[in-house]
């Protein structure tokens, strides 16, 4: 990610230091990961100390910090879901992938996420990738579909 | 500041308005068990320990000694039976993760805390954050940083920031209530090994 | 579109508003809520294509609505006038759909619901028991707007209330009436919204904030983004009530970030009542300013609990710093900010429309309204309904969830997620109430219901919760890092068949400790759900440690 794309979302916010979750969101949409190299940038030009940055970048499940796969899989560990057999389904999407929760695949096309609940109780346990519910599909099906 | 009447273990005092349950304490005498107290910084309400009871207009409370203020008619009670059994406790939690420390290990004999109670997991560290707080708030380096969250929070050495401040400073060190070392360990270990640095891990 | 002026011009644009439709005009309404959009998406430009073919373009209105609830039977179709339902439609349906009754005014049987229980089929949605047998005053009107459309709230009578408390009443009036109504906090602890907004209203500082709680973070709890979702503007006029009584020019939106379309209502919903006059300066001419900033929860379940929320939306990371002084008295920066959640603000503009005599004839003595309840599990039905206080569970559960499936037994129901409590099945009479179920061991919490069957283990449940806690905490405080760690630690070894003489002591003991000396709230009630669980399936926990024995089957190791 390049200075322009950072200072374009800082710029949005008016650079103001109280906004440092949204810039932080925004990058990782953009760049579906935190490079610490970035992370430095946005620690100087909001004038927030890289500690403070790293400490917020690491709290949240929602970034990352290694590059993630081209598509995320998030399998919600929510306890609707888990009394569904949430567990099961996620140990299925690990033999597909052959990856474990918070991995990428070798070749950067899947990442393996664990979260919980996304609302979606009535189709649990619920499978998103790329943000969209699988549902009514079996896994490999799905992953099928991603390929 | 306006004086006001507290009553601490059974005996009253006048306390100024603004202070903490203990700062009052220590004033007049009462010795309150802490671990993440340092009186330069910040308080922090951490690591439990000066839980103590505090009684105001009939209704009694634990409250963290450290981050409660002294208002009228406190009534403060540092050694009953409840606070003792909350601080054993407390202690044999800490001491799964460092057994060795001289801090702990003294107010164990004192509270009859059991160091081998619970399964080990020697991370030395007790996440009182005195080091991560002394470099913030007295150095202002923002060396090291808290990571990560709940069971796994750990702290960590930024390493670019660290090797240019960390070698003439060191202050933090004898500030851990645990093992100096094991500060200085990590921050070994992020100078020397920076790539691997992975604050995730 | 100009802004609104006064409370004259307010009623003037909704006369407007309805005077150009045409009341017998076709609207099919599809239903886009979470459950639905997921399993038909595509189905609003189907209906958009199938309408053009047969060339009635511009000739039936078709709608995308929030949740209307019934999640199990969804995707939900309603054509309106006549409020046809369909449940269970597919892209397919839609040719058969179009042709049948919008063409042809004839109902496609198929696609009606029929009650399992009678046999008996209902045609409009109002008809269905599910939706029959509710009270629903904040989620009745979800199937009614389209979210992203403002016109389609004020053509329901929306923003009347504001208008009311800013016209005809003083800041101490609304005050009143939400004291007098007994509003209490739908996210949890069931605390008098009314005495907390006053604590603000009162405490010396000059500037104060108003907050939306709709963090949600309990899993399973769905309902307050259904309501969001569906219906933005509700839960923003609550907002702007409840500032104009504590005297609040800036209020925060704190919300998920991971629900897309309920981002963008929010977005489109502030963006539309600003250019309506009804947020920002000089508020529909009344004088009283009024801004809103949205904030996100990006993944950390602590980050609900007051203070870690307030942290956040400073940009600093969302840990509990609790300093013994009210948030509703220190709060953002330093200044008295006021919390509630969704739920509670979307009460808000009915008290003042009808008062707060007419809101106090429903529910129980001391929970007053409506709760919105989602429940799911082991469970027929799964979805959202809103019911009176004093309903029981049994009628929740039975009732709208329909029973257990599989043929299987009730065994408890657990309300409130990780800080809850569970009930076992010989309690399922008890009637939902702040209080009654405090008092035996479950918090209502934010609202929602777990059923579980006999297959159900509760020691591994009370597993899972902790393991849930030690993953969302922040970590900060020894009871509640470590306290967990070590009863997770317990729980697992007992579920494996490694359980020991004393552990339940043992786990007893950390939790008196963990609910005495943590730090937060949130650590305070972390050991709630095993001692529930303790309290009402001891033996459960007993025949796993002495017989190495999982009744309900479930605990690999011990089969």
């Amino acid at each position: 990610m390049d200075n322009a794309a950072i200072d374009h979302i800082i710029n949005k916010y008016q650079g103001q230091a109280r906004f440092l979750i949204q810039i932080l969101m925004e990058i990782q949409e953009e760049n579906r990961w935190l490079p610490r190299e970035v992370l430095k940038t946005v620690s100087e030009k909001l004038d927030v100390s890289f500690r403070q940055v790293m400490r917020i970048a690491t709290m949240y499940k929602t970034f990352s910090l290694v590059p993630k796969g081209h598509n995320e899989i998030h399998i919600c560990m929510g306890n609707a879901c888990h009394v569904r057999g949430a567990e099961r389904l996620l140990k299925e999407v690990q033999e597909l992938t052959g990856i474990k929760p918070g991995e990428t695949d070798s070749d950067g096309k899947f990442s393996l996420e664990i979260g919980c609940c996304r609302g979606n109780c009535c189709s649990g346990p619920v499978m998103e990738i790329g943000g969209k519910t699988q549902d009514k599909m079996s896994p490999a099906e799905a992953l099928k579909n991603y390929e | 500041m306006s004086k006001i009447l507290i009553k601490i273990d059974g005996r009253e005092f006048e306390a100024s308005e603004g202070m903490t349950i203990l700062q009052a304490a220590k004033e007049v005498g009462v010795e309150i068990p802490t671990l993440c107290y340092y009186e330069k910084l910040e308080p922090y309400g951490g690591c439990r320990l000066c839980t103590v009871e505090a009684e105001i207009r009939g209704r009694s409370k634990l409250v963290a000694a450290c981050l409660y203020p002294v208002e009228k008619d406190l009534i403060v009670r540092t050694r009953t039976e409840k606070v003792d059994q909350i601080r054993k406790m407390l202690l044999e939690l800490m001491l799964a993760h460092a057994p060795a420390s001289r801090d702990l290990q003294a107010y164990a004999e004192e509270y009859g805390a059991d160091k081998n109670r619970f399964q080990k997991e020697s991370s030395f560290c007790i996440h009182c954050g005195l080091c991560v707080r002394y470099c913030a708030e007295i150095k202002k380096k923002e060396v090291i940083t808290f990571v990560d969250r709940g069971t796994n929070r750990e702290i960590s050495f930024i390493p670019e920031i660290a090797s240019q401040e960390c070698e003439n400073c060191k202050e933090c060190f004898p500030l851990c209530p645990t093992e100096a070392l094991q500060a200085a360990y990590v921050l070994t270990q992020a100078l020397s090994f920076p790539s691997l640095q992975s604050v995730t891990e | 579109m100009a802004r609104i002026n006064s409370a004259a011009e307010l009623e003037e644009r909704r006369l407007g508003i309805l005077s150009k439709r045409d009341p017998n005009k076709l609207c099919i309404a599809v239903c886009n809520g979470n459950g639905c959009s997921g399993r038909n998406e595509g189905i609003i430009s189907v209906f958009t294509e199938e309408l053009g073919k047969q060339s009635l373009d511009g000739k039936v209105d078709v709608r995308a609505t929030g949740c209307h609830g019934f999640c199990e039977k969804g995707p939900f179709v309603v054509i309106y006038p006549e409020e046809i339902c369909y449940t269970g439609v597919t892209l397919e349906d839609v040719p058969e759909i179009v042709a049948q009754t919008v063409v042809g005014n004839q109902v496609v049987d198929r696609l009606v619901y029929t009650d399992p229980a009678t046999g008996e089929k209902a045609v409009r949605q109002s008809d269905i028991p599910y939706y029959k047998n509710q009270t629903r005053l904040l989620m009745g009107n979800n199937p009614m707007i389209n979210p992203k459309d403002i016109d389609e709230y004020l053509a329901l009578g929306g923003y009347a209330g504001l208008s009311k408390a800013l016209f005809e009443m003083t800041p101490e009036q609304v005050l009143e009436e939400i004291k007098k109504a007994n509003l209490r906090g739908r996210g949890g602890g069931g605390f008098p919204a009314g005495s907390k907004w006053e604590t603000t209203r009162n405490a010396p500082e000059k500037v104060k904030y108003v907050i939306v709680n709709g963090h949600e973070g309990e899993p399973g709890a769905f309902m307050d983004r259904a309501l969001f979702t569906g219906n933005p503007h509700l839960v923003l006029e609550g907002l702007i009530i409840g500032a104009y009584a504590i005297g609040s020019h800036l209020g925060f939106i704190y919300t998920r970030h991971d629900s897309p379309e309920l981002l963008a209502n929010i977005r489109t919903a502030l963006k539309q009542a600003e250019e309506y006059g009804l947020l920002g300066k000089d508020i529909m001419g009344s004088g009283f300013d009024f801004e809103v900033e949205v904030h996100f929860d990006i993944g950390i379940f602590v980050s609900g609990e007051s203070s870690a929320l307030m942290r956040s939306i400073e940009g600093k990371a969302p840990e509990p710093t609790p300093k013994y002084i009210r948030t509703s008295v220190s709060g953002i920066w330093g200044k008295p900010s006021n919390l509630n959640n969704i739920e509670t603000w979307a009460n808000v503009p009915q008290i003042i429309s009808k008062g707060s005599e007419w809101y106090s004839t429903i529910g129980t003595e001391r929970s007053k309204g409506t709760k919105l309840i989602s429940f799911f599990g082991n469970v027929c039905n799964t979805g959202v309904v809103e019911v009176p206080f004093g309903t029981s569970l049994k009628e929740i559960v039975y009732g709208f969830g329909g029973g257990i499936p599989n043929g299987k037994k009730l065994k408890a129901v657990h309300f409130g997620g990780a800080m809850g409590g569970s009930l076992p099945a010989s309690m399922i009479d008890t009637p939902l109430d702040f209080d009654g179920l405090a008092k035996v061991g479950a918090q209502i919490g934010a609202g929602a219901l777990m059923v579980l069957d006999e297959d159900t283990c509760m020691v591994d449940l009370a597993r899972f919760f902790m393991k849930f806690l030690s993953e969302e905490s922040c970590g900060k405080c020894v009871p509640c890092r470590e306290g967990v760690r070590q009863m997770l630690n317990i729980l697992t070894n007992i579920t494996e068949g490694k359980g020991k003489e004393g552990d339940i002591e043992l786990l007893e003991e950390i939790s008196e400790v963990v609910g005495e000396a943590a730090l937060c709230s949130l650590g305070r009630t972390a050991p709630a759900p095993l001692l529930g669980m303790l309290n009402y399936f001891r033996d459960e926990f007993e025949a796993h440690i002495k017989e190495k024995r999982c009744p309900a089957h479930f605990c690999k190791n011990l089969q």
